[in-house]
């Protein structure tokens, strides 16, 4: 299973929308399919779960294949659990009963115990109500959990928090975190929310006019000069970090990432534990000496890889971290005239100052 | 004003009530499906068969009858169906009676089963398939469960409009008591027999049995306002 694929090939016609998407990404973790609306990402996930049928298409998790040209397995029997954007929970049955329909009535034991869902999801009261008497995020969380119950191979979920307020989405994160540590479940996670992504995902599939314009792990897309990322207004890098100490008198903590060291605000930590660090492109500047007194705390050595031009006169300079700039990718954005005066250039070598750097979340350990 | 009713007042009642119960019990069996393929059907012909289903809607009840007449007639296909039991006609009997009536009410238990599919939408029928339910697991315990209001409607309009049908009964079944002679149709006889007291008390329970559907569906849309967020 580790090494598992999920693959993906869709091309054809959907009403006047012409889909020509293909993918392969690992069968863990979460991975992102992300795009401006209208891209195709949902009806990538329709396909994928035989809610939609393309004359060209095939789709395989692992070495099962779920069609080809010839085969099609029909909706209700592909190991699915789909989350619709919308809860879509049966209005004529109970919590309990919209949990139970599609849970597996054999005598053995399923892997995803109904407790467990309902613990995990904090839906222990909701049991005996009505879905008609829930809020907008009971209601999905009892979607999510109706889905996980069915005992998937893989999780689809179509934009789930995008119905939501700011504030119960807020609230259903956490429970999404907490789903991603405790199962291993592979996960494809629709959304146009960067943040959300950021937070979640492992992988990014990126989209655009129905096709996939590249796929693979979250930060090195975000750091991929040639897409589209590192141009938008809140560009930012995801780091996978290992903390290394913990220093309780000033609440920093030190995390390690491939070529250099952070010191973080965060709560309690054990050493080891992985980490992820978003750090935006506007919160790094540059220096070509080690400034001698700042209240910077985080002055990394970095080389600068490339350079390229925003629309207003800034530009985002891609670093690789540490003395031979081959560690992990960091992205800054400068303007055009500090660039000049500093005269900054590709290969050289220089300080970057983090002004700020946030803990995302704590990577699965499970995976 | 005599007041000694015949005894037979009550034959009719019993007659259209037991008429009225078989043509609902048909018609939801077979108006289902239908139903069923008219809301979710693709096919560019389906109007046509909706419209075909419709037509009693705006027909003259005579001439659905007079066509009903010549098809259960002896020399018709129903004639040659009878024969199968040694009878010769369809015509004037009860289950001629309920051929007519299967036709001529269909359009309003269709209606409303058929609406109720189609304003549940696609993603019900959706979330069952991807909650591993097949489709006939999903039609019986999602799609007839949420249209339930639909198929009260529909029931309610099928048996209420057998009940007050005249026309095509008058033409396929006279009225032959205890086996055509509905109420309507007795209605009718008494007047012509100027049996005003009969007439009025079958009138009058009419209009109490009218009043009482009017109130039933009124009650059933109101609870369809308030499952509907």
């Amino acid at each position: 299973m580790k090494n598992d694929l999920v693959s993906v090939d869709f091309r054809g016609l959907l009403g006047r929308f012409e889909m020509n998407a293909q993918f392969k990404v690992p069968a863990r973790g979460i991975t992102a399919l992300f795009g401006p609306s209208g891209c195709g990402k949902t009806a990538v996930l329709r396909c994928i779960a035989g809610l939609n049928r393309l004359k060209t298409g095939f789709c395989a998790v692992g070495a099962d294949v779920w069609q080809d040209e010839q085969y099609f397995r029909p909706v209700h029997q592909r190991p699915i659990g789909y989350v619709f954007q919308e809860a879509s929970l049966f209005a004529h049955l109970s919590v309990r009963r919209n949990l139970m329909y599609g849970y597996p009535a054999t005598a053995s034991k399923p892997a995803i115990q109904f407790g467990e869902v309902v613990d995990l999801l904090g839906m222990g009261k909701l049991l005996d109500r009505s879905p008609r008497n829930l809020s907008g995020g009971e209601r999905q969380r009892v979607a999510i959990g109706r889905a996980l119950l069915t005992q998937p191979k893989l999780l689809l979920m179509d934009e789930p928090l995008s119905a939501l307020d700011h504030m119960t989405k807020n609230e259903i994160l956490p429970y999404l975190e907490r789903l991603h540590e405790a199962l291993t479940l592979p996960v494809l996670y629709v959304s146009h929310d960067m943040a959300e992504i950021e937070r979640l995902a492992d992988q990014l599939v990126l989209m655009n006019g129905g096709r996939v314009v590249a796929s693979g792990p979250l930060g090195q897309l975000q750091a991929d000069p040639s897409l589209p990322l590192v141009l938008s207004r809140d560009a930012a890098v995801s780091l996978d970090a290992v903390v290394v100490s913990q220093d309780a008198a000033d609440g920093l903590v030190s995390v390690a990432v491939e070529g250099g060291r952070f010191l973080v605000p965060s709560g309690p930590v054990q050493q080891g534990e992985r980490k992820r660090l978003r750090v935006l492109a506007g919160d790094v500047s540059l220096a070509r000496q080690r400034p001698s007194q700042s209240t910077i705390v985080n002055v990394l050595a970095a080389r600068i890889l490339s350079a390229q031009k925003t629309a207003d006169h800034q530009l985002i300079v891609l670093l690789g971290l540490g003395e031979d700039g081959k560690g992990a990718r960091l992205l800054s954005r400068v303007t055009q005239r500090s660039w000049d005066q500093l005269d900054l250039k590709p290969g050289l070598d220089i300080y970057a100052q983090i002004k700020a750097v946030a803990l995302t979340r704590s990577e699965a350990s499970s995976i | 004003m005599n007041l000694n009713l015949s005894s037979d007042i009550w034959q009719p009642v019993r007659l259209t009530v037991e008429l009225a119960t078989i043509t609902t019990v048909i018609l939801l069996i077979v108006g289902t499906p239908l139903a069923w393929w008219l809301a979710r059907s693709r096919s560019w012909w389906k109007e046509g068969i909706a419209a075909v289903v419709a037509i009693p809607l705006v027909l003259p009840p005579t001439v659905l009858g007079f066509y009903l007449l010549v098809a259960l007639g002896p020399s018709g296909p129903g004639g040659m169906f009878a024969a199968l039991w040694g009878a010769r006609t369809l015509a004037f009997t009860f289950s001629g009676l309920v051929i007519g009536s299967v036709l001529f009410s269909m359009p309003f238990v269709v209606q409303p089963i058929r609406n109720a599919f189609e304003s549940m939408g696609d993603r019900p029928m959706e979330v069952a398939a991807t909650l591993r339910a097949s489709p006939w697991r999903a039609f019986w315990t999602v799609a007839v469960p949420l249209a339930s209001p639909g198929f009260l409607t529909g029931a309610i309009l099928g048996f209420a409009h057998t009940v007050g049908e005249f026309g095509v009964v008058l033409m396929i079944g006279g009225s032959i008591p205890g086996k055509t002679k509905v109420l309507s149709v007795a209605i009718y006889d008494y007047v012509e027999t100027s049996q005003w007291a009969e007439a009025s008390i079958l009138a009058l329970g009419m209009i109490v049995f009218s009043f009482c559907v009017i109130l039933a569906m009124m009650i059933v849309e109101k609870k369809v306002a308030r499952r509907t967020l």
